[in-house]
């Protein structure tokens, strides 16, 4: 338990929490909500997360 | 892979290279090489008559009857229906046409060449607004209308034309930017400065006041009057594009209501298609999405050469009408499409975005890397035939038709 507590991960914790949100947008109104702040990054996975297709764009040069 | 950005270097090469001028305005039979009786061009892919929506359907009747190949639109339906009419996508013949479509032998045309090139294209002139063929109006007025474009108006602007020698589009293009069009559902700029450079032409080669005056307040009525000019020129702009081995950089994107048509440099002539999606806007009072027709029409050959709603930012107002947020959002619209795009047009800046040109060069493997489907601010039909447009709004170009497109490419280049 004392190792947990101070351990970086808890320490982030003691510290006002600020939030970078990947992909769903859906989570930053319930962080906003809570009064965290958070900064959304647009994203989603290559081809629409189609792992054959994201080899072929890969070969292809993208 | 080289191959493919050099292949794409030259598409865009010749996309920007090309130097478009309007030379005149002549009936579809004399400018469209193949063009016969009983025959009529459509928007979008090609399509048979049992699968094309009712606003289609009801402007073919409505071509019909205008072309006194059946006496009223029962009989025209029904010679359709029967094998009667030949039917092709515009694209086939040079051609363009917004929503709909319709080119038949007797409706002037547009003709704009592209001079770095010597190929030309041809659309059909702009109805105006409300009940109009376009649309899948078919009724009196329509028709009324379009017998005077034929009869009074193309003769009038093909003297016009042929005393001016030619007009020169791109910079008129670049000053609508500059006023806030986006050349697709904005073209009030450019039909503006079209009508000024126009006028005293069109003032010295016509014989009669009233006629003068019906011409000049028919373009100065249209808001939309340049679109069809726009299109035309967008095709010669991007037909030397075609047939580049190994280029992934689109070429056409149409609609015919039904399905979504995609060209691609790298395969030619070839057709990805896939069903066309719904678009999302604002209707006109008494109007719902539950009218509204899947979206159709040449028009996106706009959006093809970096206009339309991938020029959203030189347009807030624009973003409005069509629903798509915020007129501070407008330049998310074109910053997303810079995404999916090689390159972007030094000529055609938008100030707002500290002139940085419109994204152009809509390259499939980015497309489907990105997920971001190409943008397209469109008109809105109604779902039934002889109605007409109930609204504006954006579509998004379906990703299937983009995710052959590449798959395509690849197997053509040997890649798997």
């Amino acid at each position: 338990m004392a190792e947990l507590e101070e351990s970086p991960a808890a320490q982030l914790l003691k510290a006002d929490v600020k939030v970078v949100n990947v992909g769903l947008e859906g989570f930053v109104k319930d962080l906003e909500d809570c009064g965290i702040g958070v900064v959304h990054l647009d994203w989603v996975p290559p081809a629409g997360g189609d792992p054959e297709m994201a080899a072929l764009l890969a070969k292809l040069g993208v | 892979m080289k191959l493919i950005e050099d292949a794409n270097k030259e598409a865009l090469k010749r996309i920007l290279e090309a130097e478009p001028k309007l030379l005149d305005v002549i009936p579809a039979r004399e400018a469209i090489k193949g063009l016969k009786e009983r025959m009529i061009l459509h928007s979008g892919p090609p399509i048979t008559w049992d699968r094309m929506c009712g606003p289609m359907r009801g402007a073919v009747a409505g071509a019909i009857v205008f072309e006194g190949w059946a006496p009223d639109l029962a009989s025209a339906e029904k010679l359709a229906a029967d094998g009667g009419i030949k039917f092709h996508p515009n694209h086939h013949f040079d051609a363009v046409g917004p929503m709909t479509g319709m080119t038949t032998v007797s409706m002037p045309v547009f003709v704009v060449e592209n001079a770095r090139f010597g190929n030309r294209a041809y659309c059909a002139i702009n109805e105006g607004l409300g009940k109009v063929m376009r649309f899948g109006g078919n009724d009196e007025t329509v028709l009324a209308r379009l017998r005077w474009l034929r009869d009074v108006f193309g003769p009038e602007m093909s003297k016009t034309l042929r005393l001016l020698g030619s007009v020169e589009l791109k910079s008129i293009v670049a000053r609508g930017l500059s006023m806030g069009d986006e050349l697709h559902q904005r073209n009030v700029a450019c039909s503006s400065v079209f009508l000024r450079e126009v006028a005293p032409a069109l003032a010295r080669v016509s014989t009669d006041k009233e006629v003068l005056a019906e011409c000049l307040g028919f373009i100065a009525k249209n808001d939309q009057f340049f679109l069809n000019i726009a299109m035309a020129m967008a095709k010669t702009m991007t037909d030397p594009a075609k047939g580049i081995r190994g280029s992934t950089v689109v070429t056409a994107m149409c609609r015919n209501g039904t399905e979504f048509g995609v060209r691609v440099s790298g395969t030619g002539d070839r057709w990805f298609t896939a069903p066309v999606e719904m678009p999302e806007g604002l209707y006109f009072p008494g109007y719902s999405e539950k009218d509204a027709n899947p979206d159709m029409g040449d028009s996106a050959i706009v959006e093809t050469v970096g206009l339309g709603g991938f020029a959203m930012a030189a347009s807030p107002a624009v973003a409005g009408f069509v629903g798509a947020g915020s007129p501070s959002s407008a330049a998310n619209f074109t910053k997303a499409m810079g995404e999916i795009t090689v390159s972007q047009n030094s000529e055609w800046t938008i100030a707002a975005m500290d002139f940085a040109g419109v994204p152009t060069g809509i390259d499939v493997r980015l497309v489907v890397e990105t997920g971001l489907q190409p943008t397209i601010n469109t008109g809105i039909a109604h779902r039934e035939p002889g109605v007409g447009q109930v609204g504006a709004g954006v579509v998004k170009a379906p990703m299937g038709c983009f995710t052959q497109a590449v798959r395509a490419i690849a197997k053509d280049l040997g890649v798997s």
